[in-house]
């Protein structure tokens, strides 16, 4: 990190440094920022050295009420870290994240390509149906869900068994482990399609079309298309919207509570759902902290090398 | 070639008409239920398009217990936080966007952090913390977690606008003898105006929408209540009436969805610019 930023420092000569914008130092910029970084401060790093204090004690209900919680240092990270069903929905959570955020960006990607090459009033209606999928709060959507593919009267099955598959009369998906988590997918990836399709769409949009005429002419496919222009060029928005998917993929909690809470068994028990029913139900709210520290650690390090990149770009810019 | 031409054209407008279908669908499915009649709804066959229609589920949803207050409540605490994240964003943006002093890339930086915490990690401590502070159960606490929550989001958003604004234009009314407040009140401010609505709907939709906190943090003051634990709840209680189910959805999606389409253009271009420049 260092090394970029001393490099980034030299590389860039005296004359280039953006225009001074008005006075060079004083207190008014620190004064506007105060509200933000003191809001910051006690609603966000407040609570986050809490949760890593309440991680490292012994802290279930009777701690809460009467307040006299004592250090036990590692313990309780000992103890989730050598819980089997704990790595079980580290494993689960990653399988989750990668097949939502696969689908998501391929689906993404072929709408946004399949939007530039409409015409206008059929882009328009494509956008207009994506805008409001993006619209529907995320309750609304769980709540319709259930009622798809309710057992005896959602629409799903009755369309499945019209289609043939007579196995699917009143087929009861959320009490099947696998059938539960494929809805949670679907759920998830219809919910998360809109924005990154549409931002997508903007990026591409801002691509000179002299360069596919280039290639064109050069007689690339569609795919060489793709892969030698649009991809390389958009690379830094691919990985942005990614980045954004992994993380709302990984902490997406509400869906999966509202509609199978985890279950049935343990299917779709992901890393937060595991953490609030270890803090809520077992009132264990020293293990539920440090498991909510380690799906932290967990995205953090995922999203290192993103950081890594997005800092080098605020460098230069 | 133009037999090809025109199948591409062909499949490409399947491929459009899918993914609108897709979209919609569930929406669609969603109010066409919530107008149904029960006996059609619970009817073997379904039906696609509206024959006959009814606002009796309407009615059930609305006169269930205490749907008026968790509506008033929701409204209050999303549009609070939305207020106070624009008043605190805006001066942060401004300070980013167009001064120059020292720790700025570190600020910027630890807003950017701040937007991708998962919030969800922090419903123990912000818990722990409330009811240390006598905080529990009051919409207060609810309205400054979904403030901090759509904080850092409207900082990022907000500079991103602000950037598109030519400082030029602010200058030229420096010259002409503004003050540098009276140059925003007259020339900034009203080019930043859609970027302010845009940016407040996405925070009014995160608060709107927020479920976790509200099921945490309000539990004994049942009245306190907000609309996304109203409907769960609702759900669960009302399982078997779908119609009254999807009624009750619609009235929840119904504000949102108003707003965003009146100002579609404009709320779309702005937060997928947001996020592009973000």
């Amino acid at each position: 990190m260092t090394t970029t930023l001393t490099r980034a420092a030299r590389r860039r000569p005296p004359s280039t440094t953006p225009p001074p914008r008005r006075r060079r130092t004083s207190w008014w910029p620190y004064l506007l920022i105060a509200p933000t970084v003191l809001a910051t401060g006690f609603l966000l790093l407040y609570p986050l050295a809490r949760n890593v204090l309440i991680s490292v004690q012994e802290f279930g209900l009777p701690q809460l009420v009467r307040g006299d919680a004592r250090f036990v240092g590692l313990a309780n990270y000992a103890g989730v870290l050598g819980d089997p069903e704990f790595w079980a929905v580290v494993r689960r959570t990653l399988v989750f994240t990668a097949i939502n955020v696969v689908l998501i960006m391929v689906l993404s990607t072929s709408v946004a390509l399949l939007l530039v090459r409409l015409g206008k009033w059929a882009r328009l209606l494509v956008m207009s149906g994506l805008v409001l999928v993006w619209a529907t709060p995320v309750i609304a959507a769980t709540t319709v869900f259930q009622w798809l593919f309710q057992s005896r009267l959602g629409v799903v099955n009755w369309a499945l068994v019209e289609l043939g598959f007579d196995g699917y009369r009143d087929y009861a998906w959320f009490a099947d482990g696998p059938a539960t988590f494929a809805i949670l997918v679907a759920l998830i990836v219809w919910q998360s399609v809109p924005f990154a399709a549409l931002s997508l769409y903007a990026a591409m949009v801002t691509i000179p079309s002299d360069l596919y005429e280039a290639a064109r002419m050069d007689g690339a496919g569609a795919w060489r298309v793709f892969s030698a222009i649009t991809f390389p060029v958009l690379r830094a928005m691919f990985g942005l919207i990614t980045c954004l998917e992994v993380i709302w993929v990984v902490k997406a909690f509400v869906q999966i509570w509202v509609i199978s809470q985890g279950g049935p068994g343990r299917a779709t028990t992901t890393l937060p759902v595991y953490a609030f029913q270890v803090a809520q139900s077992l009132q264990r709210y020293d293990l539920g902290a440090a498991v909510s520290m380690l799906m932290v650690l967990l995205l953090v390090l995922a999203l290192l090398a993103y950081f890594r990149q997005m800092y080098r770009q605020e460098e230069l810019s | 070639m133009t037999g090809r031409v025109s199948t591409g054209r062909a499949l490409r407008g399947v491929a459009a008409a899918v993914v609108f279908v897709v979209s919609v669908f569930p929406v669609y499915w969603m109010v066409l239920t919530a107008f149904k009649p029960t006996r059609d709804i619970q009817a073997a066959t379904p039906t696609f398009l509206p024959l006959s229609l009814t606002f009796e589920h309407f009615g059930t949803a609305v006169s269930a217990q205490g749907f008026w207050s968790f509506w008033r409540n929701s409204v209050v605490v999303a549009g609070g936080a939305v207020l106070l994240s624009l008043a605190v964003a805006l001066l942060a943006a401004f300070a980013v966007a167009r001064l120059r002093w020292k720790g700025r890339r570190g600020f910027i930086l630890m807003v950017f952090v701040a937007q991708m915490t998962p919030w969800e990690a922090l419903l123990i401590p912000i818990y722990v913390i409330a009811r240390d502070t006598g905080m529990l159960d009051t919409l207060w606490m609810l309205t400054l977690v979904y403030f901090m929550i759509t904080l850092p989001f409207t900082v990022v958003t907000l500079r991103g606008f602000l950037a598109a604004i030519p400082v030029d234009l602010e200058e030229a009314a420096l010259v002409d003898g503004c003050s540098r407040a009276q140059a925003f009140r007259r020339v900034v401010f009203p080019l930043l105006a859609p970027g302010l609505l845009a940016t407040s709907l996405f925070g009014f939709i995160t608060a709107w929408n927020e479920f976790a906190f509200a099921n945490v943090l309000i539990i004994k003051n049942q009245d306190d209540r907000t609309l996304p634990v109203w409907l769960s709840s609702f759900s669960n209680t009302f399982g078997t009436d779908w119609g009254a189910t999807m009624a009750a959805s619609t009235l929840f999606m119904l504000p949102v969805l108003l707003v965003f389409l009146v100002l579609q253009g404009r709320v779309t271009t702005g937060i997928v610019g947001g996020a592009v420049k973000g």
